[in-house]
């Protein structure tokens, strides 16, 4: 890299600090959702439906992102939807990791027997279609938060085993490793205590992109109406009743869209950024 | 080498052994008769147990399998419930739209993504180059789903030039034995037919080709420079050849190999991506097809359908392995 190094740190910093602004900012709205929306997001008004957002012709003060055809108000719903996309994404982005994490880490150690299983139920699980895997198992184990979470959980843990594992195998092999094992540690006090914390890097970045896919995932799912129960407002759920009246109330398809790229993209970006920063490389 | 292919075909059937035992299974446990759904109001527990036994979910789950893999080997994958139609005809009979779709999004990809790397090459370095960087990233981090959505809102909805639903206008007659739409409007010269396919195609293939163009340039361009600092590249430029057709000429060739491996594998998530996208757009394809199977619980649909998604998948990373084999010199003579 020859080229403007010191431009491409600054680009990767801004990237980092305007991800990082933005999760914080949905996040905590969503966190505080209860107390700053200003409606109840299932409260129907019948005589106020599709009200434009204010800077339209025609709003109304009391709704200022608008309402939809049956007259909720899209600001609540889009923060108490975000409430639902920040919980999916953190749950079942850790329950993933630590998944994930542990089976990679096992493999990529013990090799063996161990690996050569671990190995062949990733390609196995490589072969599904993700977006058909999910949906097959929010439709077995019955649509609700958690089965999205679990249906996450089982789908995506490869991500996090394929890429620890092959970490896991290179540290494997390095001279520390062995100096601890001649020094007395046990196998699995050398994978904690000496590999874990060198792939540990590896495993936030991971984290980080996932938490995006999760918010995807659950977006799919209440998209195709698997999700959690229609009275909870989801951002999926939104974005698939503005489709179907996006001729006569676009904001109701546009706001949550919105919510949900700059959400999906924030994470990405930050994992992308964290990943530059760890890399002693580009470092 | 014959070993190793024998082998690699091997794995891939034990591969699709494990998907057939996992989905077998993981459908079994459904809550929620679908035998149930079928019958009339009125019909008494004795209708309901013929039924059962008409398509044998009255025997064990093992035993379920025996029968169906015993089928499937004959090519007979069951019948579905809702439609009460032999599956495997259902099946391949959405198998072209999806794979037509698949590969317009590939083709798109490649291209689209070959340009921006060329053309970050060439102004490498430069405010063009960060330009891409950062309409990359974009790009790569926007899954297919977020990506038709945008392009429903800006081409079906501001700027209504595409149709955003369907794979062909109703009101048209369409005159094809096939159902590869796109192929046959082109053999029968139907120019007319071929518009409207591919206007309707167009959104979905692109939300689809998005991610993929994205990792196409990023790669392909950092193979490029990598490329350009080699000594035959020099000399090339030493012969007064100019940038352009030195990239296009010499660099590009030989960076193109480690690009083609990652299209492969990146085809399968391509693929993938084709389930929820088909619905956005309401086209009639397997993905669609595998939603509608899973709301009406309809196990047997399901089964073949997720079975077909992971033959192609492996179909294609063995196409992609042996592809490397035959183009990568090195390995070609080992």
């Amino acid at each position: 890299m020859h080229d403007g190094r010191g431009a491409v740190r600054r680009r990767a910093g801004a990237r980092l600090w305007l991800s990082a602004g933005w999760l914080t900012l949905a996040g905590g709205a969503a966190l505080l959702a209860p107390w700053i929306a200003p409606h109840d997001p299932l409260a129907q008004d019948l005589f106020a439906g599709r009200m434009p957002p204010f800077w339209v012709a025609g709003a109304d003060p009391a709704y200022p992102l608008g309402t939809d055809s049956l007259g909720r108000d899209v600001l609540s719903r889009i923060l108490h939807g975000g409430r639902i996309a920040f919980l999916v994404a953190l749950i079942a982005g850790l329950a993933t990791a630590v998944l994930g994490a542990t089976l990679g880490l096992l493999a990529g150690f013990f090799r063996g027997w161990v690996d050569v299983a671990i190995s062949r139920l990733i390609d196995i699980w490589m072969a599904f279609p993700p977006v058909l895997f999910s949906i097959l198992l929010i439709a077995v184990i019955g649509p609700g938060l958690w089965s999205i979470i679990i249906a996450i959980i089982v789908i995506d843990w490869t991500r996090f085993a394929r890429v620890v594992r092959a970490e896991a195998m290179g540290q494997g092999a390095m001279d520390y490793v062995a100096s601890a094992r001649v020094a007395g540690r046990g196998r699995i006090s050398t994978l904690v205590v000496e590999i874990l914390p060198n792939v540990l890097p590896t495993i936030v970045v991971l984290l980080t992109l996932e938490m995006g896919i999760a918010v995807i995932v659950e977006a799919i799912l209440s998209f195709v109406n698997l999700s959690i129960s229609t009275d909870s407002p989801t951002w999926g759920g939104m974005i698939a009743e503005g489709r179907t009246s996006v001729h006569q109330a676009w904001w109701v398809l546009v706001l949550p869209l919105i919510a949900l790229f700059l959400t999906v993209l924030a994470f990405s970006q930050l994992g992308e950024g964290l990943k530059d920063r760890f890399d002693p490389v580009l470092r | 080498m014959l070993r190793q292919v024998l082998l690699r075909l091997v794995t891939t059937l034990v591969t699709l052994f494990g998907v057939a035992v996992i989905v077998f299974v993981v459908i079994r446990v459904v809550p929620g008769n679908p035998v149930a759904m079928m019958l009339p109001p009125g019909a008494g527990p004795e209708d309901m147990a013929r039924l059962q036994a008409l398509y044998g979910l009255d025997k064990s789950i093992p035993k379920q399998f025996v029968i169906w893999l015993g089928g499937v080997v004959q090519g007979d994958f069951g019948t579905s419930i809702t439609t009460r139609q032999p599956v495997a005809g259902l099946v391949l009979g959405r198998l072209p739209a999806t794979l037509e779709l698949s590969v317009m999004a590939l083709v798109i990809a490649v291209v689209w993504g070959g340009i921006v790397a060329l053309v970050g090459t060439r102004f490498r370095g430069g405010r063009a180059e960060a330009a891409i960087d950062v309409g990359n990233g974009i790009a790569l981090s926007v899954p297919d789903f977020l990506w038709g959505l945008v392009l429903i809102l800006l081409f079906g909805v501001l700027w209504p030039v595409f149709h955003i639903s369907g794979r062909v206008s109703p009101s048209l007659d369409l005159p094809f034995v096939t159902n590869f739409y796109l192929f046959e409007s082109v053999i029968r010269l139907r120019f007319d037919l071929w518009w409207d396919i591919v206007g309707h195609m167009l959104m979905p293939a692109l939300a689809l080709a998005f991610p993929l163009a994205a990792i196409v340039a990023q790669l392909l361009k950092q193979s490029l420079k990598e490329t350009m600092h080699l000594d035959y590249v020099t000399l090339a430029r030493t012969k007064g050849y100019g940038e352009t057709r030195v990239i296009l000429r010499e660099a590009l060739r030989n960076a193109v190999l480690p690009t083609l491996t990652l299209v492969g594998v990146q085809f399968t998530f391509l693929i993938g991506g084709t389930v929820i996208v088909e619905r956005l757009f309401s086209y009639e394809g397997l993905g669609n097809m595998a939603i509608d199977a899973v709301i009406n619980r309809d196990l047997p649909l399901i089964q073949g359908i997720v079975i077909l998604f992971a033959v192609i998948f492996t179909a294609v990373n063995l196409i992609v392995d042996l592809l490397y084999a035959v183009l990568n010199p090195r390995l070609r003579h080992a």
